[in-house]
């Protein structure tokens, strides 16, 4: 069959401003060297250059050490919390100083522990999850890997940036206030989160600066979201169709959509979350409240109108942290099995299908709130259908697989070990997805365990298998491959070994959220396992020292790294040159009918003769 | 390593299906009438699980072992990518998935597409608070009294806010801490809160609902086996959270006539 030998050109807007011209000659010199990596031109101070600059891929890079410096506060409220919940009683070191009230003695109070689940979640969600996948890995590769020199909207991606760092210094600071910081879990569920320090401690100032953190976190969103969507639409090089982009960019594309739709709806809960706050509205808050013999001026509002619009967010939030994620895997398995992507028209279908799905499953999370029945059924319906896109996906990956030619890199041993956690992970949402079920499950360590499994560990390998490939990209070495191997096995056996045992907390019936086990007769019985998980946990956090210790080792003493160290397809490894690349095939040709190697780059011209 | 990984997995699967088969831990014995469909819901969905959850990894590993390999720098023909079979199994997944489904809603519809509360239904209401659990019974005239969110005061021991003196419904209003039903009696539990959302959750029922400000919901359970059990609080309510809980007591209908007669005594 004849090959498709046109070439579409696709509308290229070039930036013709002298002064960025410049910076963009500098940069095309600094591209054609062997190292690709990200340094961005000496000509410009050192405040344009690393601080305050442009350049998208120091701003991916900041993201990423954002995010890094993020999940490092993360993992550590989360050892608290396992340290807490295994035992009570044991007094943290340094704990006490640090927060005299919260924890006196280095004994976790109740409120310090719901404060620091909050924190937490807050973190890994907002700051990691959301951050790096997208902006991280999106800002540094999305203008390489479709062609373009910047992205479409530089300064709009920098302030997208300082917001995102402004939103986490809000959020830090709730720490050193004198009311502390919000217990209201991440979720912040109204009247809870709306009366104020009635409801208890942190629920002052903690809170409300809590919510002026996100509202700052939704602005820098959707800023960066609206500029990876102009310049996916509109900075494609010549010849790069959208049938021809390397997954990972339809992801991001995807993925900044859902984030201008949903990260809107937050952003009007949070501001009329605010107002109920501190200018006396009742959005959320009913008529004739009583707190602590206290009867409130509240009139007339919903808590349940909170929970929808959150919800509505909080959904198509979980997906915008898992796309890119699976659409990484995707790319790192056709890769490193030299194969192409099976199926690559159904995953972006699938990609697509996800995307519009999540915003019509919002209601499942609110399965025992007392939602009209025939509106459950409808909900349950639609979320057993969008694991229907996830299978297709998780076939597509095992097909990619499948007679390849599987080079053992440690890129590849994530990308692995997303495909097992991300199905176990997801099969345990079958359960949640059917009301009936639900009714025991929710709010129980099942869902606990189940959320865990694919946001905090899938997408998490997704993440450390995107680090270890495009580190040569970002710092223009290569990570220790010894080192990364042994991450992997500690971290793969860790996920199991932590949150497999964690549903069975869940079919116990332990409610989530629970400072202390023994104040309940069934929970009492539970301390052993959870103090098996905590042991597990605590293993398995020390084990990321082995990637902290070589990202930072690599970064000054890594090996030199070649221009396209894994032989891949797509733009960003290839030398830019001073042009702008012609694209001519797509992104997957591994094992394609080439020249001398087993892969043909896209922007290699088609051959004289078949 | 491919040996490695692929051994790797497959016992990481047998050792989550054994976990699951075996289970050390478990869901309580039910007591509902229809606890034993959920459980049989359950059970269902833990299969289908599993056969996916098995396949999917061991066939991974297959993969993983069977197609290792240097990658060398010469040209070779691929497997092509099957469109049909991705669509195939597209088809299948989604059968698998929504009948799942379906045959989960007859279970769910048994617990919410209900009528009313059958005529000798016991009606108690539940009251949610900052971190107590406070059961109503209508007393004699089968009827709760009004309350009013003005006069509630924990410290005078008035926690639901009843006017006794000038409300003749109020005065035979039993409050209690525990929930105390019949066996083998229809109840109907309406729940209420007076400050912020709590969920009441009886893992022996396979029941829980959230108990929201501002609404009032309704739960209707008849309960077959005499015994105690707990009640505890499954929604985020502030720093004491952990300790809200309360007792179920099945009971006899003669214990039960003898309690409510015993709690009548100390109002």
């Amino acid at each position: 069959m004849p090959r498709r030998r046109v070439i579409q050109f696709s509308v290229v807007r070039g930036d013709s401003r002298p002064a960025v011209a410049a910076v963009f000659r500098r940069l095309d010199m600094v591209k054609s060297q062997g190292t690709q990596s990200a340094a961005p031109p000496a000509s410009l101070p050192f405040l344009r250059r690393y601080i305050f600059s442009t350049d998208h891929k120091v701003i991916g890079l900041q993201f990423y050490l954002l995010g890094l410096l993020a999940v490092l506060i993360g993992v550590l409220c989360s050892v608290f919390i396992r340290l807490h919940l295994a035992w009570p009683q044991l007094p943290v070191p340094l704990l006490g100083h640090v927060s005299p009230t919260g924890a006196p003695g280095g004994v976790i109070t109740p409120e310090y522990y719901l404060s620091l689940l909050t924190l937490h979640g807050t973190l890994m969600i907002f700051f990691v999850l959301n951050t790096v996948p997208q902006n991280g890995f999106g800002s540094l590769l999305l203008p390489l890997q479709i062609g373009a020199r910047q992205m479409a909207f530089p300064r709009l991606n920098m302030i997208s940036f300082w917001l995102t760092f402004l939103s986490l210094g809000v959020l830090i600071s709730t720490y050193v206030i004198a009311d502390g910081p919000p217990i209201s879990g991440w979720t912040a569920y109204p009247p809870l989160s709306a009366i104020g320090s009635i409801a208890g401690p942190g629920e002052g100032l903690g809170q409300t600066l809590w919510l002026i953190s996100i509202a700052i976190f939704c602005v820098g969103s959707i800023l960066g979201a609206l500029n990876f969507i102009a310049t996916t639409l509109y900075k494609r090089a010549a010849g790069m169709t959208w049938m021809r982009l390397p997954l990972p960019v339809w992801a991001w594309f995807i993925t900044a959509i859902l984030i201008v739709l949903s990260f809107l709806a937050l952003l009007a809960a949070d501001a009329l979350l605010l107002s109920d706050r501190v200018a006396g509205t009742s959005f959320f808050v009913p008529t004739g409240l009583v707190v602590s013999d206290q009867l409130l001026g509240y009139k007339g509002g919903s808590p349940l109108l909170w929970q929808n619009l959150f919800w509505f967010f909080g959904h198509p939030e979980v997906y915008i942290t898992i796309l890119p994620a699976m659409s990484i895997v995707s790319h790192l398995l056709s890769v490193f099995s030299r194969k192409p992507v099976f199926g690559y028209r159904e995953t972006v279908g699938a990609f697509v299908s996800i995307g519009g799905l999540s915003f019509l499953v919002w209601g499942h999370h609110m399965f025992t709130t007392g939602m009209n029945p025939f509106m459950t059924m409808s909900f349950a319906a639609l979320t057993m259908a969008i694991s229907i896109p996830s299978a297709v996906t998780t076939f597509s990956w095992l097909g990619t697989l499948w007679r390849g030619r599987i080079e053992f890199r440690v890129p590849l041993l994530f990308a692995l070990g997303f495909v097992s956690i991300f199905v176990t992970g997801g099969l345990s949402g079958l359960f949640l997805a059917q009301p009936s079920l639900d009714l025991y499950l929710r709010g129980t360590y099942f869902v606990v365990a189940h959320l865990h499994m694919v946001m905090g560990i899938a997408a998490l390998f997704a993440v450390f298998s995107a680090t270890y490939f495009w580190f040569p990209k970002m710092f223009g070495r290569m990570m220790n491959e010894r080192m990364g191997q042994i991450h992997f096995w500690l971290t793969f056996l860790g996920a199991y070994c932590t949150f497999i045992p964690m549903h069975f907390l869940g079919l116990e019936g332990l409610p989530r959220r629970y400072s202390s086990l023994s104040e309940t007769r069934f929970g009492g019985h539970l301390l052993h396992l959870n103090a098996f998980i905590s042991v597990v946990a605590f293993v398995t956090a020390a084990a990321q020292l082995a990637f902290l210790v070589n990202f930072f080792w690599s970064m000054f003493k890594g090996a030199p790294a070649e221009a396209n160290p894994w032989q891949a397809t797509t733009l960003e490894w290839g030398p830019a040159g001073a042009h702008q690349p012609l694209v001519y095939r797509g992104a997957y040709e591994y094992g394609v009918s080439g020249g001398t190697s087993d892969f043909t780059s896209q922007d290699t011209p088609e051959p004289a003769l078949q | 390593m491919a040996l490695a990984l692929a051994l790797t997995i497959v016992l990481l699967t047998l050792a989550t299906c054994g976990l699951f088969v075996l289970h050390p831990w478990w869901f309580p014995a039910s007591v509902s009438t229809f606890a034993f469909a959920i459980d049989h819901q359950f059970t269902l969905t833990l299969a289908v699980c599993g056969v996916l959850l098995a396949t999917a990894q061991i066939v991974m590993a297959y993969f993983v072992w069977r197609y290792r390999g240097e990658r060398q720098n010469v040209w070779r023909p691929t497997a092509p990518a099957s469109t049909r079979l991705e669509h195939v199994w597209a088809a299948v997944a989604a059968v698998l998935f929504l009948t799942l489904g379906a045959t989960g809603y007859r279970v769910w519809a048994r617990a919410a597409l209900q009528g009313p509360a059958a005529p000798d239904a016991l009606r108690v209401e539940v009251w949610g608070e900052q971190f107590e659990w406070y059961f109503r019974y209508p007393g004699p005239d089968g009827q709760f009294g009004p309350v009013y969110p003005s006069l509630m005061n924990d410290g005078t021991g008035n926690s639901l806010g009843l006017d006794r003196e000038h409300d003749a419904a109020s005065r035979d209003d039993i409050i209690t801490a525990t929930l105390a039903v019949p066996v083998d009696q229809p109840v109907e539990l309406t729940l209420r809160s007076k400050d912020v959302i709590h969920s009441f959750f009886v893992r022996e029922l396979r029941l829980k609902q959230d108990v929201i400000p501002g609404t009032i919901s309704v739960l209707h359970l008849t309960a077959r086996r005499t015994g105690r059990y707990e009640i505890v609080c499954a929604e985020l309510c502030g720093l004491g959270h952990y300790k809200m809980h309360a007792d179920l007591d099945v009971m006899t209908a003669g214990e039960f006539r003898e309690w409510l007669l015993e709690q009548a005594k100390r109002q």
